[in-house]
């Protein structure tokens, strides 16, 4: 422990309320102001010249930045620990970006074969179509991430619950893989938040969100945000969107000039000038006032998830539950590490019967919603086998971890005793109709 | 750029401005712990204006060989070498906090490199307290956070950025730990050691003080006493500014710097 003492900084329930913001500086606005402007007004020519040859801090057009979006920026920036971050149209936007900035044909990546769907096709299907390939490792070897490195690989991801096993992903160790092949590591903290777990004091160097998820935490919107740590030292790698002259920008080497905010400002320069996938400013708006209450959602949250996850792992129709607060998931122990505050709320468990036991539970459910999404104030649920993966057979629904009897829940901000009442009754319907 | 200076690699930024020989110049210094991408924007912009710009890292920062110098008259002297090997007869030198002291040391020494003099978040002396120091020579994570804290203002702590998406608090923090062992301490050391009445040459040349009227490391009024030691100056204060004013009020500093160098 030091013996020199740090002077106390702003705490994270207080930035999660006013990083970015001061009140209007014209109307004394207390809350963050929409603006619904697609363009900005220059002063003069030299300060319009200016804006564009990253010469003076401002706003051009709401696509390249807006006020309203700048402020979600920074308080995000804030709350991981980062240099400056970017709202993007979703989280597989900040995912395009992040790769997008790095990778061009021919690079490649090594991900976690746990991973989003949504995540999986852009790196397994689409991303080839533009010479970048991925190979898929398991999140919990550390040796299989060294193992699928090559010369041309230029970013290692991961996300920090692995979907739908909740693999906990062991950043300090995987990030310490990337530094040593002089990548950096990109996780993906949907689930957590940095509530949770913020990835860049743990080793990580960039972190992206679906902000439709917990963040703002209503599902009202679709959105991303993609948090650069400054951290990575690009000169040591082979990272020519970065170390080299950029003819898009009059041969500026963004390594060079811009230090630790390198990755941003390259990302902003040239990713969302040219691929344009921006934040609405009324969404950016939606994501600041959810994450106004984000600590305090966010423990409610965990504590509503330890609850659901107690009855049904002493359930008899339920044969198993995964989540890593309990002491049988193989990351429980690595979760206190890297999960300290909870291991989120969003989990599987899988009913007796099969396919048609989760299909009647569902549809015996009254509380929570049947639906395409996770992290919402409500309680949603899903049965990947008959919706999200329904083409599969049992050996391949296996081979993905997901059994027939699967069911995905994310636990929202009800009464916990009517969540569970809900599940007793849902379970008590399965056990009558199916008699499994 | 990357040049030599007493046989070592020295990295400069020209703000992707190309040298001409018919043009006059500009020298950037940057403060403790710091390197050049803090002047990002005044170099970019000086350089598109017609300037040649030499924005380097000081010995041991950023991407310049070390080891790190910690005696201000030291620095100085170095700038002036710098500005030799990058072929530089005279420039409007600006520096920031420890670069400050450098700069007001060039134009001291070397009367005749500098014709125009911007000194930005500075005190003469600039004293550093106790518990910064001994944490910076131990090489503590403390006197990062310090620092850090100290010189952003209260309400930049909370940031507000004018530059979109970035965050003050964590660039500042970055930076920092960037620097080598040992480094912040030698930088520390230098302020610490400054000592303006061995500069007492005449600065004659025109001079501007940008200081923020929030600076907790070099409060305004230290910086307004060394106006005293300026034959031809003048201040701009920065209502609300910390000692961070490049990334807090990029805009009104950049302003301030025109109104001095063009």
């Amino acid at each position: 422990m030091s013996k020199h003492k740090s002077p106390r900084t702003t705490g994270f329930d207080t930035l999660a309320l006013h990083a970015g913001q001061a009140p209007d500086p014209v109307t004394r606005a207390r809350a963050t102001p929409i603006y619904q402007s697609a363009s900005f007004v220059f002063p003069d020519s030299d300060f319009a010249a200016g804006l564009f040859n990253i010469e003076r801090a401002g706003h051009v057009y709401s696509r390249l930045s807006n006020p309203t979006n700048a402020v979600l920026e920074e308080r995000i920036a804030a709350l991981d620990g980062g240099v400056g971050a970017i709202a993007t149209a979703s989280g597989q936007a900040a995912m395009h970006l992040a790769v997008a900035t790095i990778c061009s044909a021919g690079d490649h990546i090594v991900a976690s074969r746990s991973l989003y769907g949504g995540t999986h096709n852009l790196l397994e299907y689409t991303l080839p179509r533009f010479g970048i390939e991925t190979t898929f490792v398991d999140p919990r070897d550390a040796d299989a991430y060294a193992a699928a490195v090559r010369p041309e690989t230029k970013l290692l991801f991961g996300e920090i619950l692995g979907n739908p096993g909740l693999e906990v992903l062991n950043v300090p160790l995987i990030s310490a893989v990337a530094h040593n092949a002089r990548v950096p590591l990109l996780v993906d903290a949907t689930f957590a938040t940095p509530y949770l777990c913020r990835p860049i004091a743990l080793g990580a160097d960039l972190v992206l969100h679906s902000a439709t998820k917990f963040l703002s935490g209503h599902g009202v919107v679709i959105g991303g945000l993609l948090v650069d740590g400054g951290t990575f030292d690009w000169a040591r790698g082979d990272f020519p969107t970065i170390n080299e002259t950029y003819s898009g920008f009059h041969n500026l080497v963004f390594g060079e000039e811009f230090g630790p905010q390198a990755f941003i400002t390259r990302a902003r320069k040239e990713g969302i000038r040219d691929f344009g996938a921006c934040m609405a400013p009324m969404t950016a708006f939606q994501v600041l006032q959810g994450l106004e209450t984000l600590p305090i959602r966010m423990a409610r949250h965990v504590a509503n998830t330890e609850r659901v996850v107690e009855f049904l792992a002493a359930h008899p129709l339920v044969e198993s539950v995964s989540h890593p607060s309990l002491p049988e998931h193989p990351d429980h122990e690595l979760s206190k590490e890297i999960l300290p505050r909870g291991s989120g709320a969003v989990f599987g468990f899988t009913v007796r019967g099969g396919r048609p036991a989760g299909r009647t539970l569902i549809e015996s459910l009254r509380i929570f919603s049947h639906l395409a999404n996770v992290g919402d104030a409500k309680s949603l649920v899903i049965h990947p086998a008959s919706t999200t993966h329904h083409r599969m057979d049992a050996q391949a629904l296996a081979a993905a971890g997901i059994g027939e009897g699967l069911i995905r829940l994310s636990i929202g901000l009800e009464d916990p005793d009517d969540l569970i009442d809900d599940l007793r009754g849902a379970l008590r319907r399965v056990e009558k109709t199916v008699r499994p | 750029m990357k040049f030599q200076v007493d046989g070592r690699t020295v990295f400069a930024s020209t703000g992707t401005g190309r040298h001409r020989a018919d043009k006059p110049a500009a020298v950037f210094i940057h403060g403790a712990g710091m390197d050049h991408s803090v002047w990002v924007m005044p170099a970019r912009y000086f350089a598109r204006t017609g300037l040649n710009v030499l924005a380097a890292d000081l010995p041991g920062h950023g991407r310049s060989a070390g080891p790190a110098m910690d005696s201000v008259r030291e620095l100085a002297d170095w700038v002036v070498r710098a500005m030799d090997a990058a072929g530089l007869e005279t420039a409007a030198v600006a520096g920031h906090s420890m670069g400050a002291l450098i700069a007001f040391a060039v134009a001291s020494l070397h009367p005749g490199r500098c014709r125009a003099l911007a000194l930005l978040g500075v005190s003469a002396p600039m004293p550093v307290t106790g518990a910064l120091l001994n944490a910076a020579e131990e090489n503590d994570h403390a006197a990062i956070d310090m620092a850090n804290t100290w010189s952003h203002s209260p309400a930049a702590r909370l940031g507000a950025n004018e530059n979109p998406g970035m965050w003050m608090m964590g660039t500042g923090q970055r930076l920092l730990e960037t620097a080598g062992p040992g480094v912040f301490h030698a930088d520390l050391s230098a302020c610490n050691g400054f000592d303006p009445d061995e500069f007492d040459g005449p600065v004659s040349c025109p001079s501007l003080l940008i200081l923020g009227d929030a600076d907790q490391m070099t409060p305004a009024r230290a910086g307004l006493r060394v106006q005293q030691r300026l034959d031809r100056a003048r201040t701009v204060q920065l209502p609300g500014c910390g000692h961070s004013m490049l990334s807090e009020q990029p805009n009104a500093v950049l302003d301030a710097l025109i109104s001095i160098f063009v």
